[in-house]
């Protein structure tokens, strides 16, 4: 994988894997030795969060920056006051998870001024083919399109998270590959890699390069 | 492109109900089910159907109430609060005795409760929950492939009998992610003989209503309307039964309670302890039979549920009380663990619930 920007922003369609994706890219970061906070910025969804992760988090080391009121069945969409610091604080790495669709990333507007300055940052768009609404190209466009529209932020990677779940296949995987280097070449934003389970990770990466594969830990499913 | 797709619980009943041909929704945002009309607001002007976000719960189903008089397919879906809301709209449509779907992905009350997940309407969805004598016909999916399947299950029902369906489910099921593969649906829309669809002067105009001012006529609706009750009664109970062949406790749990259940019969299972579940798939017709029969030969009952015990009422009255029904129950959002159900199941087969 090529060098790192200080902050790493992943945005997507609703559900695209987004918070599983930042979780297990914050430990990424970690293992290479960086301080690492990772902030939940998700405003829309009250179910399934970072903070659910919360416990790995904390035995990683890795600072947590959410909501007071995550996880408290208070539907109370604000940002978390820490979230500024994260700006000034440079010694650090910093995740941002943000929400769904263009809904979602409207929260990253009033940060876009700070992300401009320091210019070292990467927006990134988060795809899963498997999911209703972006299973097409043309489809993941136009969610493509809403978030930069409300963001008021340009792409710069395109992350392919495609799965259906547990039941995922590597030849699931696989045959997304081209629909998002289609959706690269119509953006002419890079497509950086393709995350998988870690039970998937040596299969895939067989084929595509290990370089190209990044392998992700699912949130603990209770039920 | 692909067969399978991941879907939200929420997304699931929005796409099938699609599929179904339902061309009209109507409803108002409220967590957690906002992503069915977020999907229907992006889906419906893509297929030449309507996407209404109305300005309350109240006025969306009273629209319902307007398109299920044409006889075209029609839904609204909200959680606990907003479904109360909708209550007065409800009954004038099963006493206008016309079809339609009401989705209820529940979170916790009374009140404004919160916003986790609950079982706690069971009894406003199954025993009327507005005025009147009526009935909705009430399904409780436990996968993201049975929110689609009974979906489209619930718009064939609320047709063929002219009564109003309701799918209740919980903000887990609503919110949870699984693969699905959503069936083609072969609907096309039929001629109905009791539609206000415009006469062309052909033949007398029809007139879709629940005022009755003579008492006598009311009554007669009323006979009518349970002698349809009586069939769906007969003709459309679903539930699943698991291990039940050789049980000697039965656990009933519906919806996320029964996903949590499983779990826990199975644990119970390896330490020896013979339990089965039933459970139920339609609420309303409740499995009355397979629980009265169960009741024969069983040792006692366990009703799990997100709730004070409201479903725990139907299994005393299907078994007739005549073996213990207990409860395993958690409320206000939270849901029990298959540990908690484990240890409600042990204690059950020690006797000492």
């Amino acid at each position: 994988m090529e060098k790192m920007k200080r902050i790493t922003i992943f945005s997507g369609h609703y559900g695209s894997g987004k918070t599983n994706l930042a979780v297990s890219y914050a430990q990424y970061q970690r293992k290479m030795g960086y301080d690492v906070s990772i902030a939940d910025l998700d405003i829309v969804n009250p179910y399934f969060r970072t903070k659910d992760s919360e416990k790995i988090l904390e035995e990683n080391g890795i600072e947590l920056i959410s909501l007071p009121f995550a996880n408290t069945s208070v539907d109370l969409p604000s940002l978390p006051s820490q979230a500024y610091g994260l700006f000034d604080r440079k010694d650090r790495q910093v995740i941002i998870d943000l929400g769904g669709d263009d809904r979602g990333a409207l929260a990253l507007g009033r940060f876009v001024p700070r992300l401009r300055e320091e210019n070292n940052f990467e927006f990134v768009f988060t795809v899963n083919f498997y999911r209703p609404l972006t299973t097409t190209v043309d489809e993941a466009l136009e969610v493509f399109r809403e978030i930069e529209y409300a963001s008021k932020l340009k792409f710069t990677k395109i992350v392919n998270n495609s799965n259906i779940g547990g039941q995922t296949t590597a030849e699931d995987v696989l045959k997304t590959v081209k629909m998002c280097e289609e959706l690269a070449e119509k953006t002419g934003v890079d497509y950086s890699f393709t995350s998988v389970e870690g039970r998937l990770f040596d299969e895939v990466s067989k084929k595509l390069g290990k370089e190209k594969v990044f392998p992700i830990t699912l949130q603990e499913k209770l039920f | 492109m692909a067969e399978k797709v991941l879907m939200k619980g929420n997304e699931a009943i929005a796409e099938a109900a699609i599929k179904a041909g339902c061309r009209h929704y109507f409803g108002y945002p409220i967590t957690p089910q906002t992503e069915i009309a977020a999907y229907m607001a992006k889906r419906m002007p893509k297929i030449n159907g309507v996407f209404l976000q109305a300005e309350s719960e109240i006025s969306a189903i009273n629209m319902v109430y307007g398109v299920a008089g044409t006889g075209y397919r029609v839904m609204t879906s909200s959680s606990s609060p907003g479904v109360s809301l909708k209550q007065e709209g409800i009954s004038y449509i099963a006493g206008a005795d016309l079809p339609a779907l009401i989705v209820n992905v529940q979170r916790g009350g009374p009140g404004l409760g919160g916003i986790q997940p609950s079982q706690s309407d069971y009894f406003q969805a199954t025993k009327g929950g507005g005025h009147g004598d009526y009935h909705l016909i009430v399904v409780a999916p436990a996968s993201v492939q049975e929110m689609a399947d009974l979906t489209i299950l619930s718009f064939d029902l609320a047709e063929k009998y002219r009564v109003p369906a309701m799918l209740l489910a919980d903000g887990t099921m609503g919110q949870m992610m699984e693969p699905v593969e959503l069936p083609e649906v072969d609907y096309k829309p039929t001629e109905k003989d009791w539609t206000v669809t415009g006469t062309q002067m052909k033949r007398k105009h029809n007139i879709v209503n629940s005022l009755y001012l003579s008492p006598e006529e009311l009554e007669r609706t009323n006979f009518e309307r349970f002698e349809r009750y009586k069939q769906i009664e007969e003709n459309e109970v679903r539930y699943e039964s698991f291990m039940m062949d050789d049980a000697e406790y039965c656990v009933v749990a519906f919806g996320i309670a029964s996903r949590v259940s499983k779990n826990a019969v199975i644990a119970a299972r390896n330490m020896g302890i013979k339990v089965g579940m039933i459970r139920p798939i339609t609420l309303w017709p409740f499995p009355v039979k397979p629980i009265a029969e169960a009741a024969d030969k069983v040792k006692a009952f366990l009703s799990v549920e997100l709730s004070m015990g409201q479903m725990i009422e139907d299994v005393k009255l299907a078994s007739e009380c005549k073996k213990p029904v207990y409860l395993c129950n958690r409320v206000g959002g939270m849901i029990p663990t298959p540990e908690q159900v484990l240890e409600s199941i042990k204690k059950m087969a020690g006797g000492e619930n």
